[in-house]
């Protein structure tokens, strides 16, 4: 058995294995980068940047990074939380982020990403962009507004449900999900309830109809315990509390 | 930018100013839930304009309270006169920080909004657009104050819950860092 080699988060050892990201060695070490589009079950998508780490004074996105030997990885400065904040606002400002009026609230991963980098205000001018709602689906609603283009609905209907419902289509603040089917309605699509897809969106955009609000305030997800504690949203959860 | 601290001359209360512009007044009546604790505030500010004491012009203040966006044009003048008067303006609540329930509207145009309310809406008698001139203006979009003015500090909440507002206002009255326990950052 070879010696296990490590790098440091934080000033601290993390053992890793040949193929590893900074990410992957991190979460197997239970150790927390914050993230929104990527999920340990699909490939890493680097979009989000939200898990951004300092390296020898360069950034980078943690999920794409491979882990090298006695690399020095900065991840919860000051300097790397405001870089951060300065994501999230920018994620917060491009899409309409009404929390109150919000199913996910209290159990949105951007939201309780947000939280954790104490981010207190979206600081930029927003665009209050106009993106529609579609509801022709019987079990599931898809919002616009809330979509982060984090592209796991995509990975997870092409990887795990063999059915490649959604995809991002358009440029810049034009890029949307789009749906797989003649009509370019979900409804229309073969998207089903029990779909890994439908369950993996980190935010509201896509969200089981009629259970909203289920779980009382002061009860949710991310209520009283940190992202950094609780763990993902999206993660298949058996026995988690 | 660092917020700055507020300084206040010694023997004085600071003056308080508050207000609500485009919001539902939840965040005013989360600063009633703060329960006896009124009795130390009333010790520890002097209130000025506020819907509390019915003062209706703001003097010269070290702290200025702001709940709601920005949706007419009396909200702009409110908002500049505050700016103007108060050393520390805070943004109190969703609403304020990002427009909050209210920005629902920009999704429309004003227009089919005024239509949808008082002409065509379930159950309108006798349909009318109101046009009189002492009615603001509506502005195009519901804005958060800070695309309008400077902010100093924003307390997210929908509302912000009572300890949050009393453990800001105490922070920033003993000229501390404001320092949210996880519990009190929230945005619904
Ligand atoms: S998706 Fe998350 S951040 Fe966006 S409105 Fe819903 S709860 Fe808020
Ligand atoms: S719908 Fe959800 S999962 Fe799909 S890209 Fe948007 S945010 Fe990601």
């Amino acid at each position: 058995m070879s010696a296990t080699v490590t790098f440091l988060l934080d000033g601290k050892a993390i053992p890793f294995q040949d193929g590893d990201t900074v990410m992957d060695a991190a979460l197997r070490a239970g150790e927390y980068i914050p993230h929104l589009c990527h999920n340990p079950e699909f490939t890493p998508h680097g979009s989000c940047r939200v898990c951004i780490v300092e390296v020898n004074g360069r950034h980078y996105s943690a999920c794409t990074l491979p882990a090298a030997e006695n690399m020095n990885v900065d991840n919860s400065s000051e300097a790397i939380m405001a870089k951060r904040r300065s994501l999230l606002q920018m994620l917060f400002v491009e899409g309409n982020h009404i929390c109150p009026a919000c199913e996910k609230s209290g159990a949105c991963q951007l939201q309780a990403v947000a939280y954790y980098t104490r981010m207190l205000s979206p600081h930029f001018p927003h665009f209050f962009p106009r993106r529609s709602i579609d509801a022709t689906h019987p079990d599931i609603i898809f919002y616009h507004n809330r979509c982060i283009l984090c592209g796991l609905c995509e990975r997870a209907s092409r990887d795990v449900d063999g059915k490649n419902v959604f995809t991002i289509s358009g440029r810049g603040m034009n890029s949307r999900v789009i749906f797989n089917s003649d009509s370019g309605k979900l409804g229309d699509s073969e998207l089903s309830i029990s779909d890994r897809a439908a369950s993996i969106c980190p935010v509201g955009a896509i969200l089981p109809k009629s259970k909203g609000y289920q779980v009382p305030i002061g009860q949710r997800l991310y209520d009283t315990r940190p992202i950094s504690l609780v763990g993902d949203s999206n993660i298949r959860r058996n026995d988690k509390t | 930018m660092k917020p700055p601290v507020l300084t206040i001359e010694s023997g004085k209360k600071p003056r308080l100013a508050t207000a609500a512009l485009c919001g539902c007044f939840g965040c005013h009546m989360s600063l009633l839930d703060i329960d006896e604790r009124i009795l130390k505030l009333v010790d520890m500010v002097e209130f000025d304009r506020t819907p509390l004491t019915d003062i209706k012009t703001v003097g010269e203040c070290e702290i200025g309270l702001i709940e709601g966006g920005v949706a007419n044009t009396e909200n702009v003048e409110v908002l500049r006169d505050f700016r103007r008067h108060c050393k520390i303006l805070v943004a109190v609540g969703a609403c304020a920080v990002n427009g909050g329930v209210p920005a629902m509207r920009n999704q429309f145009d004003v227009q089919d909004c005024l239509e949808e309310v008082y002409l065509n809406g379930i159950g309108v008698v006798d349909p009318q657009i109101p046009d009189d001139p002492e009615i603001p203006l509506l502005l195009d979009k519901v804005h958060p104050i800070h695309e309008v003015v400077h902010i100093d500090y924003f307390l997210p909440g929908c509302p912000p819950s009572a300890d949050t507002l009393w453990t800001f206002l105490n922070e920033l009255i003993e000229g501390k860092e404001i320092s949210f326990p996880y519990s009190l950052i929230h945005y619904d």
